[in-house]
């Protein structure tokens, strides 16, 4: 009776946590920041196509993201140089889009690598809504 | 004892450049020494900007390997670093330069040998360009194994080298 208390109490706490996670108050506000200064609504889904897309206008070695981060957001993925990405979906790295100077630095490298310009203010709030549901 | 030690840091693609035909079949069948017993160790990115910035998408390569021209040349186009964007706001790039040129091959705690058979007039933007480089690599290792899916680039020390995060790369 008494383990079944605790254990339950200790699942909720980790519903919890795992919420709070995907939450996280600073990533949602840079999601929120992008999506008031694209007036659209983040999408999931079109951040999922987005994300597995092969782009034309950048550099045709690396025309996805998928290219360095990989297929599936929550493996590592790896760089032209070998060194292996710690994995993009936030279920798996709680720390991910939560710094926002990080955030734009790279977006702004990636971008211009993958699409030979910058991203949108509505495909970054996508491709971190997708990241966030993963 | 140059082979047991490469067996040691090519660990864990070791059986799979066994079989590609690289030099470590014989080095499989000795005892793997410890890392640490190599020779002396390059000095390590101790800077924790450059560790960040210089360490996301390779290793952060010890400044020591290449002169202080290079890394000049190597900073001043950081928007078109070999093929990447690499770009960081003039604030981060001149503290970066400055650190990598304190701790350069011919300044700080380098070697002024690692520069021997660079032409003065010469600027490598690369560390696997180096005379040394390519001296200590050549007949040791096999020009398929760089391109071994584990591997997959000349640049990547530290798929050969386990020790390289702590500035170890060899025995000598
Ligand atoms: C050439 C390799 C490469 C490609 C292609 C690439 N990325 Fe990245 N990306 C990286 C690396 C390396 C990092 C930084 C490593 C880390 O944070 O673990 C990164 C980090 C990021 C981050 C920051 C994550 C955070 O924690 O804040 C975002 C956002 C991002 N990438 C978006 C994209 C998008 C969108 C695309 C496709 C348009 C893309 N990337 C394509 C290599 C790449
Ligand atoms: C956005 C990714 C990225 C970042 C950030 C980055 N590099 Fe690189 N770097 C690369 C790529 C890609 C190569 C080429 C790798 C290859 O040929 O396999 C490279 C190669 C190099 C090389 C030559 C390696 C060789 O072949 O000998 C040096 C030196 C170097 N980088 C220094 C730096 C320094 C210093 C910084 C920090 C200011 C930095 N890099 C940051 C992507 C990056
Ligand atoms: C495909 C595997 C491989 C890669 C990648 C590789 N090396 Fe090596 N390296 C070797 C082998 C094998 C030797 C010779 C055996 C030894 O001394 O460990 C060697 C030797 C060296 C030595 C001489 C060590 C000594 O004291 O004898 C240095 C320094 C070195 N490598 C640095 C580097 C750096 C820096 C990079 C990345 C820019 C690199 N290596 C990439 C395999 C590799």
């Amino acid at each position: 009776m008494k383990l079944k208390s605790i254990s339950i109490a200790v699942a909720a706490a980790l519903v919890t946590a795992s919420a709070g996670a995907l939450a996280d108050p600073a990533r949602q506000a840079i999601l929120d920041g992008y999506a008031a200064k694209a007036g659209t609504k983040p999408s999931p889904e079109r951040g999922k196509a987005f994300f597995l897309a092969a782009h034309g206008g950048g550099k045709p070695e690396t025309a996805s993201c998928t290219s360095c981060h990989g297929q599936d957001p929550r493996s590592a993925g790896r760089t032209r140089a070998g060194k292996a990405i710690e994995p993009m979906a936030v279920s798996v790295m709680p720390g991910r889009f939560t710094d926002p100077a990080k955030v734009e630095k790279w977006f702004g490298r990636n971008c211009n690598t993958v699409l030979g310009r910058a991203c949108t203010d509505a495909e970054k709030a996508d491709f971190i809504a997708f990241m966030a549901s993963q | 004892m140059r082979t047991s030690r490469l067996r040691s840091v090519l660990w864990p693609a070791s059986a799979a450049l066994t079989s590609a035909g690289i030099v470590l079949a014989v080095g499989a069948l000795m005892a793997p020494r410890a890392v640490a017993e190599g020779g002396a160790p390059f000095a390590v990115v101790t800077d924790k900007t450059v560790q960040t910035e210089c360490g996301a998408c390779h290793m952060a390569y010890p400044p020591g390997m290449l002169p202080t021209r290079s890394w000049q040349a190597i900073m001043g186009k950081l928007d078109d670093h070999f093929g990447e964007n690499a770009a960081l706001d003039a604030k981060t790039t001149k503290h970066i330069t400055d650190y990598l040129i304190a701790n350069a091959a011919d300044a700080g705690g380098g070697s002024a040998r690692r520069l021997r058979g660079v032409a003065s007039d010469q600027t490598p933007l690369r560390i696997t360009e180096m005379p040394w480089w390519i001296r200590e690599h050549r007949g040791e290792v096999s020009p398929s194994a760089f391109k071994d899916p584990r591997v997959k680039s000349k640049a990547n020390c530290v798929a050969c080298h386990r020790g390289a995060a702590k500035g170890y790369f060899g025995d000598d």
